[in-house]
């Protein structure tokens, strides 16, 4: 996988907001941040209203993705460039929605929100309507999705990246500090696991460090290039981004989100926890 | 439970944190308050820990642990950063000035 195929520049995506068959998604929780200012033709996705399901903690099913970009307007041939605020944490989110329903022209617009703004680039708050289509999805790739046995049963065995901050691992927080402290029954990580925040993979201004530095992160961590890899955070957005840095920038081939992430794994009986730094790096 | 790890809107200033560690303040540059600013509170040893924005009048907050944070703003007029120490609970004000 070669970086120009998953990500484009803020530079590139000023150019081409006009383009045909590229189609400019912001993805955010904060809905307000779109309605205040966005790429100029870009349409919205909401993580939490249209992505998940509004009764059961799981997607929405494969029929709820195809009418979701239906109505977005996008099409099996368009190119979805994805970006959003949060260092592109729900964009990279959305990404790994996309291609596990199969849509594989998905690219992140790297940086996000953020370094478009601090670009300076423009944004506006004109409504934006796509003609409706027939979006037609593929049934989920599971190949990149984790499930919480599978993580009991990776324990020792495979690669466990924990990208939550160090005082999320250690069990000392229980969720990112901007939000108040509310989530798993139990705080701490996945036995084995390696703590690599997901923020060692981004720039200050948002972007993917070059894969140099990704490769060299990741090693130093103690990632084990002969192993597969699971990655998880707390609710899976974070690890998303992660996910992306080690199968979409660095290639490595057999690398899995588990989206249920420490909130649930936190909160199973009878799983083993650890607590303190453990093979943090 | 939030729904997310989404940056929630920055409010007006807490003024009773309850058990919660608050490290909160405003982001100026030159005197005035500066909304939109990228505000990330690094840990002791300057990991990562959280980054929101800014609200219109300069606010922001992040809900910490005790210890030494320093709070780092980035802004598109430029960027600055200021250390504050939370002791416990209860909220722990901050300013930072933005300069090119």
């Amino acid at each position: 996988m070669s970086r120009e195929n998953v990500l484009v520049s803020a530079a590139w995506s000023e150019e081409n907001l006009q383009t045909p068959g590229v189609v400019f998604v912001e993805v955010d929780e904060d809905t307000s941040a779109y309605d205040g200012g966005h790429i100029p033709g870009a349409v919205r996705i909401d993580w939490k209203n249209e992505l998940q399901d509004p009764v059961r903690r799981d997607f929405v099913d494969r029929s709820g993705f195809e009418a979701l970009l239906s109505e977005k307007g996008i099409s099996n041939d368009d190119t979805v460039v994805l970006y959003g605020g949060n260092n592109n944490w729900f964009a990279a989110y959305a990404y790994w929605y996309f291609k596990l329903y199969g849509h594989d022209a998905v690219k992140l617009l790297d940086g996000g929100r953020k370094k478009w703004e601090l670009d300076g680039r423009p944004l506006d708050a004109e409504q934006v309507t796509r003609p409706a289509t027939e979006f037609k999805a593929q049934e989920q790739d599971l190949s990149i999705r984790a499930f919480r046995d599978e993580v009991v049963d990776a324990i020792g065995a495979k690669n466990l990246v924990d990208v939550r901050s160090p005082d999320e691992f250690s069990g000392k927080l229980l969720a990112p500090a901007h939000l108040p402290q509310e989530a798993a029954q139990r705080g701490g990580h996945i036995p084995s696991a390696i703590n690599v925040p997901w923020s060692k993979a981004a720039n200050e201004d948002g972007t993917f460090k070059s894969d140099e530095e990704l490769a060299r992160i990741y090693a130093d961590a103690g990632l084990d290039g002969a192993r597969s890899t699971i990655a998880y955070c707390r609710i899976g957005e974070r690890s998303s981004h992660t996910w992306f840095a080690l199968h979409e920038l660095l290639g490595h081939s057999d690398v899995k989100n588990y989206d249920g992430s420490w909130t649930e794994y936190g909160s199973l009986v009878g799983v083993p926890v650890e607590t303190g730094t453990g093979k943090e790096s | 439970m939030s729904g997310g790890c989404a940056a929630p809107e920055q409010g007006a200033p807490l003024t009773d944190a309850g058990d919660q560690v608050v490290v909160q303040g405003t982001v100026s540059a030159q005197g005035t308050p500066v909304g939109g600013a990228f505000v990330r509170l690094l840990d002791g040893s300057g990991e990562f820990t959280a980054e929101v924005v800014s609200s219109p009048r300069g606010d922001f907050r992040f809900f910490a642990a005790p210890g030494s944070w320093t709070v780092r703003a980035l802004h598109r007029s430029g960027s600055g950063q200021a250390e504050v120490s939370a002791s416990g609970p209860g909220v722990h004000t901050v300013e930072v000035a933005v300069s090119a």
